[in-house]
């Protein structure tokens, strides 16, 4: 059943509806365990579009295999996603960093508050966000140190290639799995693939964990076959390379890749004079599993990612 | 007057931006005031190249007292400003979203980490800010609750009002609450404008850091006395919000009073013309905020008003 969470008058002649689609399996909404699977906050991220509607049509194509209740919220951001922006259009602001948010604060504000009203006394949520428009990602789960003991054994069901324990910044006090991790409901964010585009494989993968985590729960009646455990990385795993010099860069080597240390990486290059101004190497053995894919940098641009250490 | 490049990044396809600072005075670093660090921020540009003016000309008459050096920093993102954007073009990421900033980090982490080292070690530091909601305010000055604050320091600047904010996470990255941290008193001034200039209120912003300047002993100058602030705390504003969308007509305005029933603003149907909606004054109090912009969204706070002072 599709459902207004938040239904705000815009200026003229339209509203802003942020709705959510409850399915309810057969032990009905008493008892029944909830998940919630959110995306779109940021609206230039549109890899969990295609998770939601793979999710909604598998389950709708096998609903008697449904006991718990799934909400799917696709569009946290339905302006941003419509406008192609990360933030919310007329605010200029980064949706992921007002929350919990305020009924009686902005207009942004009051919907931050109104999405955690509705999700909240769920037993579980993911968030799945995309990385930049920039990036490519391989899938995974990123979690804080903070939480990593309660969601690790979550996150290690949802088929994801990698699950990353960071140091989290103080700006990710605002963010709605913090927000919702606070009052209790378990929130696994996964981030993949790259903004502005849908990687369908990356998709399926993550639809397949999403039925295998709610099938520990009880969600879903249908045993999930076997898959590869997630290689688990701290940041002391994660080597970054950065661009040095601006320019255009060109990468070398393919993402998913193994790299040895000092295998090329790519260069960064001058279009007017036909230099070469930079050439980067992996700086260490591991799994490229970041990479840039708009090639003008400034010093400072992240490159890509290296998973080295424990990495597999 | 000393102009010099406080921080330089290279840009593959435009100037390399080059962050401008003006130094007056010598020696112990006793104020440091900074600008535009938005796009959008032309107002506290104008403020800035006012002050830097006057700075100058005082400097030349003796008036900055010895061992107090003051730096003007107009700019920071006129590389969004010259392309129209208020947040960092490649990336839109928010300069003041981002200390203390990453020296090896990201491109505007480590712009933020290289001015944050330049502005380090003021007794004073002074920000003309901007408010992301659309509208005008009473000018006043801003200062963060975080332990550090010294919220009568702020009533030196002789504005009306000093409002003691309660920083919610997102606020732990921006200069003024980084400033705090590494104890510099912090202040941010705002006036009732951002992309355009208002002459009058960047006037009064100037008049008041040279106020307060002179009040600390930098300056040797002849101000007039300003107002005698109130502190406020946020809880001391109340938020009047818009019932429902459309055309937007404001009947009061920043420092008007309002008598609880007053009608602040009507709300006109956007095709037919007539009034759909009255926002009425909850309180008696006086106009701290008010939303400007010609359209309106449901439930937008379009009015805050400073309850019991005058009630």
């Amino acid at each position: 059943m599709v459902e207004n969470v938040v239904s705000i008058g815009l200026f003229v002649d339209e509203r802003m509806e942020i709705k959510k689609n409850r399915f309810v399996g057969t032990e009905g909404t008493g008892k029944a365990k909830r998940i919630c699977i959110a995306t779109g906050i940021h609206g230039d991220e549109l890899e969990g579009q295609y998770v939601c509607w793979e999710l909604a049509r598998r389950i709708r194509a096998d609903i008697s295999r449904l006991k718990g209740i799934v909400d799917i919220y696709p569009a946290l951001n339905p302006l941003g996603i419509d406008a192609g922006t990360r933030g919310i259009p007329m605010f200029d602001l980064d949706m992921n960093r007002i929350f919990p948010g305020s009924e009686d604060g902005a207009v942004a504000e009051h919907v931050a508050a109104k999405i955690i009203a509705d999700m909240e006394g769920a037993d579980l949520c993911v968030d799945i966000h995309s990385s930049s428009p920039h990036m490519r990602e391989l899938p995974q789960v990123r979690l804080s140190q903070a939480t990593a003991k309660q969601l690790l054994p979550h996150a290690r069901l949802l088929h994801m290639d990698l699950v990353w324990i960071h140091a989290s910044a103080s700006t990710s006090h605002a963010t709605l799995s913090h927000s919702l991790n606070q009052r209790g409901v378990p929130t696994l964010v996964v981030e993949m693939g790259g903004g502005m585009r849908i990687t369908r494989s990356y998709g399926d993968q993550l639809v397949d964990g999403l039925f295998h985590l709610m099938a520990e729960q009880g969600i879903w009646g249908c045993p999930v076959p076997p898959f590869p455990d997630p290689v688990i990385a701290t940041d002391s795993h994660v080597r970054k390379v950065r661009a040095d010099v601006p320019g255009l860069f060109l990468p070398v080597a393919g993402h998913n890749t193994r790299l040895k240390a000092g295998e090329p990486l790519g260069k960064i290059v001058d279009a007017l004079t036909g230099e070469v101004v930079s050439t980067l190497s992996s700086p260490c053995d591991g799994l490229l599993f970041t990479l840039r894919e708009y090639p003008v940098v400034y010093p400072g641009s992240l490159l890509a990612r290296i998973l080295g250490g424990e990495g597999r | 007057m000393i102009k010099e490049t406080v921080f330089e990044l290279a840009s593959p396809y435009r100037n390399d931006l080059r962050v401008t600072g003006y130094s007056f005075g010598k020696g112990a670093k006793a104020a440091c005031i900074v600008g535009a660090m938005r796009g959008n921020e032309v107002q506290q540009l104008y403020v800035c190249s006012q002050l830097v003016q006057t700075l100058g000309d005082l400097e030349k008459r003796g008036a900055i007292t010895g061992n107090n050096r003051i730096l003007v920093i107009p700019s920071i993102n006129h590389q969004a400003m010259n392309v129209g954007k208020r947040f960092w073009a490649s990336d839109d990421s928010d300069i003041n979203r981002l200390f203390p900033g990453d020296s090896q980090g990201e491109t505007t982490q480590r712009i933020a980490a290289g001015i944050l080292d330049q502005v380090q070690g003021y007794s004073y530091g002074i920000q003309l800010a901007s408010f992301y909601m659309p509208g005008d305010f009473i000018p006043h000055v801003r200062l963060m609750d975080t332990g550090h604050q010294n919220a009568s320091l702020g009533t030196l600047f002789g504005l009306g009002y000093v409002l003691l904010r309660t920083p919610r996470p997102y606020d732990t990255t921006t200069l003024n609450y980084n400033w705090q941290l590494q104890n510099t008193h912090a202040f941010s001034i705002y006036t009732n404008e951002t992309d355009r200039i208002d002459p009058h209120s960047a006037k009064e912003a100037v008049a008041s850091i040279l106020r307060f300047l002179t009040r600390m002993g930098i300056l040797k100058y002849h101000s007039h006395g300003g107002y005698i602030s109130h502190i406020l705390k946020e809880t001391d504003l109340h938020t009047v919000t818009s019932g429902t969308s459309g055309i937007f007509r404001r009947m009061v305005g920043p420092g008007d009073e309002a008598r609880y029933g007053d009608v602040l603003a009507e709300v006109i149907h956007p095709y037919e013309g007539h009034v759909i909606h009255r926002i009425f004054s909850p309180t008696d109090g006086l106009v701290f905020f008010a939303h400007r912009n010609p359209l309106v969204m449901e439930n937008e706070g379009v009015f805050k008003l400073i309850k019991r002072l005058h009630s």
